[in-house]
């Protein structure tokens, strides 16, 4: 039996408009296993966005459980859940999310610097990344002089500076032509299977989830479906 | 780690070049104005210690008031003081003895290079012993002069410099006062003041009839009381002698009986009261600079949202993005700062050059203590890191979330 990564169990999360109370998750219970990859879909407002802050630590629930191997993080502070990101969990956003004013090198080796990591071995490991996701020779550029598909490649090699077990990718390939999308989504494959990292995606689109392993439908804050191939 | 976040913060600035540059702006404006007001402040005190500073308690000194602005004491005023005044002066109750002083502004030559100095008198005959101690005069090289010594000059000790005459002066060599020649006998010892190292010492019989002084026409009598205690009666007497000798009613007195040291207070009360008004000035323009640099920070803090979720979202903790704009304001201080102390060094030195220049005085002098490039240095910093507080905490509380949502 595989260990789990991430469990969400019963997670609500409730936001305040006004005197409106919104449930965007309304006991969501998740459970993500060590060298999976699972695909979240849903229709837009169905949660994704929120579930996927709570499985990035991003956001903690107003009730219930998450925990990351084993450890329950709905209750640590801002700065513990930092840390926890920074070193478990690689992101990859739709928009790219790299900042502007820094060369693709300097982007990667940002995560390294909230980690203490040295210089030296900062610069080797991002030199390596960017070959690894085939940008060795832009790496001193900055995004607005690289192409869509490209900045999404920083953004991977970015991910996994600090050698996460989880990805998480928030519609990667949203912002990508077909052809560029489908590079990415090979990218992650390879990531799953040659490097047994366990991959999260989230994506409205069918013909993505295909590749997951794992796949877990939302509507209306909870989980409706749930499919492992 | 601290490094890292300041290389970071440091590209952050160069790439808002145009912002960061206009708001240092403000702060080095603030940071020059205070170190060359201050510089020349100090310089001019320090001067003006250093002319007065070496005559004891004990001593009066009289001059026609309405003092020219460059030239020697007592040289341009209305109606000079006369010459029989000091036999006079002599005779008032617990003065000891005075004589008159001469000062004469001349252009001396050596080496075909000319310069403007005030030639001094020494008064000749018994009076000459009690003029040397009581300015304490006393020489390095050579002699000092002598009663009959005629056609001879004590010079200060910045002519052994070569840099004066572009050649160093020395005993028994041979100078132009007004194109007259005069025989170096002495150099005087380093005083530190440029009433003694800048100028020319020369018998009061000298000036009178080889530079053609008028001897009618006295520039400062000196005076010295027998009981320093009871120096402000003297003066009072000596107050009342003079505005029946020159004709004026009290409170309209066209002359001015001071002592050295209580000149030297009133000056610095002076001085102090200016410095404090520049201190006000600066430390309102400072104040205007902070807040500059918080509404910089602010816009800054604004416009990275999104940056700041990112970092956020890549492992920054709370502590990490406060530090990263803490020193980014810290930095628009302290440069700001630097840039201020230069241009205000440059100003200072660069003022009491052109006084040298065109007045030929070395009353305005700058002087910039160690201590005061430090203070401009802190205060700078930590005006910058204390406006940056603020924004730099608002932008570490940022919600992770809320922050990546931001639009670019």
């Amino acid at each position: 039996m595989k260990k789990s990564v991430i469990r969400l169990e019963n997670v609500w999360k409730t936001y305040r408009m006004g005197h409106v109370e919104v449930n965007a998750l309304q006991g969501l219970n998740l459970d993500i296993q060590e060298g999976e990859f699972v695909a979240i879909m849903g229709p837009s407002g169905s949660g994704k966005s929120t579930a996927v802050n709570m499985i990035g630590c991003l956001d903690v629930p107003t009730k219930g459980k998450i925990f990351l191997d084993s450890h329950d993080i709905s209750k640590l502070g801002e700065s513990e859940l930092a840390q926890i990101r920074g070193r478990k969990i690689g992101f990859i956003f739709q928009q790219f999310n790299l900042v502007a004013t820094l060369t693709a090198i300097e982007n990667v080796m940002l995560p390294m610097i909230f980690q203490g990591i040295p210089e030296d071995a900062r610069m080797k490991k991002a030199g390596e990344l960017l070959n690894l996701v085939g940008l060795g020779d832009r790496m001193n550029h900055k995004p607005s002089e690289l192409s869509g598909g490209q900045q999404q490649r920083v953004a991977i090699a970015r991910s996994l500076a600090n050698d996460p077990d989880v990805i998480l990718a928030d519609e990667p390939t949203g912002n990508l032509d077909s052809k560029t999308g489908a590079n990415v989504l090979d990218f992650l494959e390879k990531l799953h299977h040659e490097e047994n990292k366990t991959i999260i995606m989230v994506t409205h689109d069918q013909n993505l989830a295909k590749v997951a392993e794992h796949i877990e439908f939302l509507k209306d804050g909870k989980i409706i479906k749930s499919t492992r191939s | 780690m601290l490094k890292d976040y300041a290389v970071f913060s440091l590209k952050n600035l160069r790439n808002r070049g145009l912002r960061s540059w206009l708001t240092m702006i403000g702060i080095f404006i603030g940071i020059a104005a205070v170190v060359s007001l201050i510089g020349l402040g100090e310089g001019l005190r320090l001067a003006i210690m250093s002319q007065f500073g070496f005559l004891g308690p004990d001593v009066l000194s009289v001059q026609a008031s309405g003092l020219a602005f460059a030239g020697p004491p007592g040289s341009a005023v209305s109606n000079p003081l006369s010459d029989d005044l000091v036999p006079k002066i002599e005779k008032v109750n617990g003065v000891e003895s005075s004589f008159a002083r001469y000062l004469e502004s001349s252009t001396i030559e050596f080496n075909d290079k000319q310069k403007i100095v005030i030639v001094i008198s020494v008064p000749e005959g018994e009076t000459r012993k009690i003029f040397e101690t009581m300015v304490n005069l006393k020489v390095e090289d050579g002699r000092l002069l002598k009663n009959g010594d005629s056609r001879k000059v004590v010079i200060g000790n910045d002519f052994k410099q070569d840099d004066e005459f572009g050649k160093s002066v020395k005993v028994g060599d041979r100078i132009l006062v007004k194109d007259i020649t005069f025989e170096v006998v002495g150099i005087l010892e380093k005083k530190g003041s440029f009433v003694f190292d800048n100028n020319v010492f020369m018998n009061e019989g000298s000036m009178i009839d080889i530079l053609g002084t008028e001897k009618e026409k006295v520039d400062v009598i000196a005076v010295k009381v027998k009981d320093q205690s009871r120096i402000a009666e003297i003066k009072s007497n000596m107050e009342e002698l003079l505005r029946k000798e020159r004709n004026v009613e009290k409170g309209e007195e066209d002359f001015q009986v001071q002592s050295p040291q209580q000149t030297l207070e009133a000056l610095n009360s002076t001085l102090f009261a200016v410095q404090l008004f520049v201190y006000i000035i600066a430390a309102i323009s400072l104040a205007v600079g902070g807040i500059g640099i918080m509404n910089t920070m602010y816009t800054s803090v604004l416009e990275r949202t999104k940056e700041i979720g990112i970092m956020k979202s890549i492992g920054a903790k709370n502590s990490a993005i406060f530090t990263i704009f803490f020193i980014e304001s810290g930095f628009l201080g302290m440069v700001g700062g630097i840039i201020g102390l230069i241009i205000g060094m440059s100003l200072a030195y660069g003022v009491s050059a052109l006084g040298r220049i065109f007045l030929g005085s070395d009353l305005i002098q700058a002087s910039i203590p160690l201590w005061l490039i430090f203070l401009a240095l802190s205060i700078s910093f930590l005006l910058g890191s204390m406006f940056g507080v603020l924004p730099a905490y608002r932008a570490s509380k940022l919600n992770p979330v809320d922050s990546l949502r931001a639009a670019k």
